[in-house]
């Protein structure tokens, strides 16, 4: 093989893995930004409902949309739930507490799937082929479009929301200040489970998608753990940025293990998006997007 | 149509702020409420628009009403829906949104889309140069544009009272007198009903008919502007004149130091 055509390989492979990328972490930067909270439990949220719609195909042989449906409803009730039993009592407390509440919710929800649905790792079969589109020096698995394709989709679409949106800027004005919005009559609680919910739609489809691609198991959650170089490359609160991340982790993973896997022996997807990170740390602490702290002089 | 009556407000379950304080906010009139720093008259304003639970104080005693109507159970959002809205001290507008966003922020309690627009079109009529920066990131107006900004955005909500906090904290004399003279046009134009807090108490009591003194969580005195104009203890401690009129001057330090009647 050329070499050129080996790194557009490479290169088309992460792009579609990026986008993928990108709307897990869009779960992470909707809860962000609109309650400042940090989700540590973005990957568990999409295990969760891989294992509804996978439980749902598999064990009760309910049709695809039901399934989806099913995932999404539940995910959207989860998310109000969560916002109101957990988090309400949270507001107003250093924001450690509710990082501590989510890393504790995270694990919670590792060992409930499991226990509730088994262990074993469980297919989460999608009706479109398994054969790549093979066109020109691309392979691309049709998964791997799919995924892309809803990923853009849903980015327009919370992008659009979040700009232009009368709700959208309350919630933007709730981030910016919660008192201050409550003062101008936000009802900033019901914003709050509103972001909650949003996540949960997005990782919903994120189960479905990631679920197909890996197999639903409590594996399923290591995804979560992509988002964190993701949103810290793109700016914690950026949409666009949320893509952008996505996509340079996407391709660095994807390339850096082509070229550098043959002589370490593999791994370097693993920890190459890290390494990104703490680089990006050290140069735009508030990442490419992300919103900086305006001081005026 | 806005009363306070004898309230205390508590906060952290601990801190008496508070210590029944009352007073009565004339419908269609300017009144200001002076005291200085710590007197309690922004916990005041924060009692009355419901946003003291937001930093855990509450009202444990006396009640709040407006048109008859007990407010301090509410939460904020009710409050600014029953048309009173807070401004509060120090500018505080949303940073990263832009200065037309912030009035469509403002305008979250209006649910027709199209008075929206004509809110946003009289407060840039108030405020022109707000229009010219209107896509501009709020946090990067000047003072006194984030303070226009942030009197137009309360506007928004199509306000009967107006809980105004320190308009003129930090701003050049010329666009406080400017602030000034358009919270006067509002009252007189749109019939706003206006409750000032000010550590400015010559310029509070030239635009208020009444006034009320605070001191440590208490009113301690009350009156129309013009009285408390001419009341001594006004003058020597909120207006800085001695007794004949004229302006203090330090080389005289060693003057025969006034008490507060009120204390004793």
């Amino acid at each position: 093989m050329v070499d050129w055509q080996f790194f557009a390989l490479l290169l088309s492979n992460g792009v579609l893995i990026g986008l993928m990328y990108s709307l897990i972490a869009l779960g992470f930067v909707l809860v962000y930004k609109a309650t400042d909270a940090i989700n540590f439990a973005q990957g568990e949220f999409v295990m969760i409902a891989g294992f509804l719609v996978a439980v749902a195909l598999g064990a009760y042989g309910a049709p695809l949309w039901l399934a989806v449906a099913l995932a999404l409803a539940v995910m959207i009730a989860f998310g109000f739930g969560l916002e109101r039993v957990m988090l309400r009592p949270l507001i107003g407390r250093p924001i450690v507490a509710v990082i501590m509440a989510t890393i504790g919710l995270a694990a919670i929800l590792r060992g409930f799937g499991p226990l509730m649905w088994g262990a074993e790792t469980k297919p989460l079969p999608l009706p479109i082929p398994d054969e790549p589109i093979v066109w020109g020096p691309f392979f691309i698995p049709p998964i791997q479009l799919l995924g892309a394709g809803v990923s853009l989709l849903f980015l327009a679409i919370f992008g659009w929301f979040f700009l232009r949106s009368r709700q959208g800027i309350a919630m933007r004005a709730v981030a910016d200040s919660q008192q201050v919005a409550m003062a101008m009559g936000v009802n900033v609680e019901r914003y709050f489970a509103l972001a909650w919910a949003m996540t949960g739609i997005v990782s919903a489809l994120g189960g479905l998608i990631w679920g197909n691609l890996l197999g639903v198991d409590v594996h399923l959650a290591l995804v979560g753990f992509k988002v964190f170089p993701v949103v810290i490359l793109g700016g914690l609160d950026s949409i666009p940025g949320a893509i952008i991340g996505g996509l340079i982790v996407g391709i660095v993973e994807n390339v850096a293990a082509g070229y550098i896997d043959p002589w370490v022996g593999g791994g370097t997807k693993d920890f190459a998006p890290y390494v990104l990170m703490i680089l990006a740390l050290m140069i735009r602490p508030y990442g490419i997007f992300g919103k900086q702290i305006i001081e005026r002089v | 149509m806005l009363a306070l009556n004898n309230i205390e407000v508590i906060y952290d379950g601990i801190i008496l702020v508070l210590k029944g304080a009352s007073l009565n906010v004339r419908e269609g009139g300017i009144t200001t409420l002076l005291g200085a720093n710590g007197a309690g008259k922004s916990t005041t304003l924060k009692a009355i628009s419901g946003l003291l639970r937001s930093e855990r104080g509450e009202v444990t005693k006396g009640s709040i009403e407006f048109h008859g109507e007990r407010v301090d159970r509410l939460p904020p959002h009710e409050i600014v829906r029953r048309g009173i809205v807070q401004v509060f001290e120090g500018r505080r507008v949303f940073e990263h949104l832009t200065a037309e966003e912030n009035l469509i922020a403002g305008a979250h309690v209006v649910s027709d889309v199209r008075r929206v627009r004509e809110g946003i079109e009289r407060v840039y009529e108030y405020f022109p140069r707000l229009k010219e920066r209107r896509a501009v990131q709020a946090g990067y107006l000047s003072g006194g544009e984030q303070q226009m900004l942030v009197i137009g955005r309360a506007l928004m909500s199509r306000p009967r009272v107006m809980l105004l906090d320190e308009p003129s904290l930090g701003l050049a004399p010329m666009l406080v007198e400017e602030i000034f003279g358009i919270v006067q046009r509002l009252n007189r134009e749109e019939e706003l009903t206006v409750l000032l807090v000010e550590q400015n108490a010559t310029l509070a009591l030239t635009i208020a008919e009444h006034g009320y003194v605070m001191e440590n969580g208490r009113i301690v005195l009350e009156g129309s502007a013009d009285a408390l104009r001419e009341n001594a203890d006004i003058k020597e401690f909120y207006l800085g004149l001695t007794e004949v009129g004229a302006r203090k001057s330090y080389r005289d330090v060693k003057h025969y130091k006034r008490r507060k009647r009120w204390l004793s």
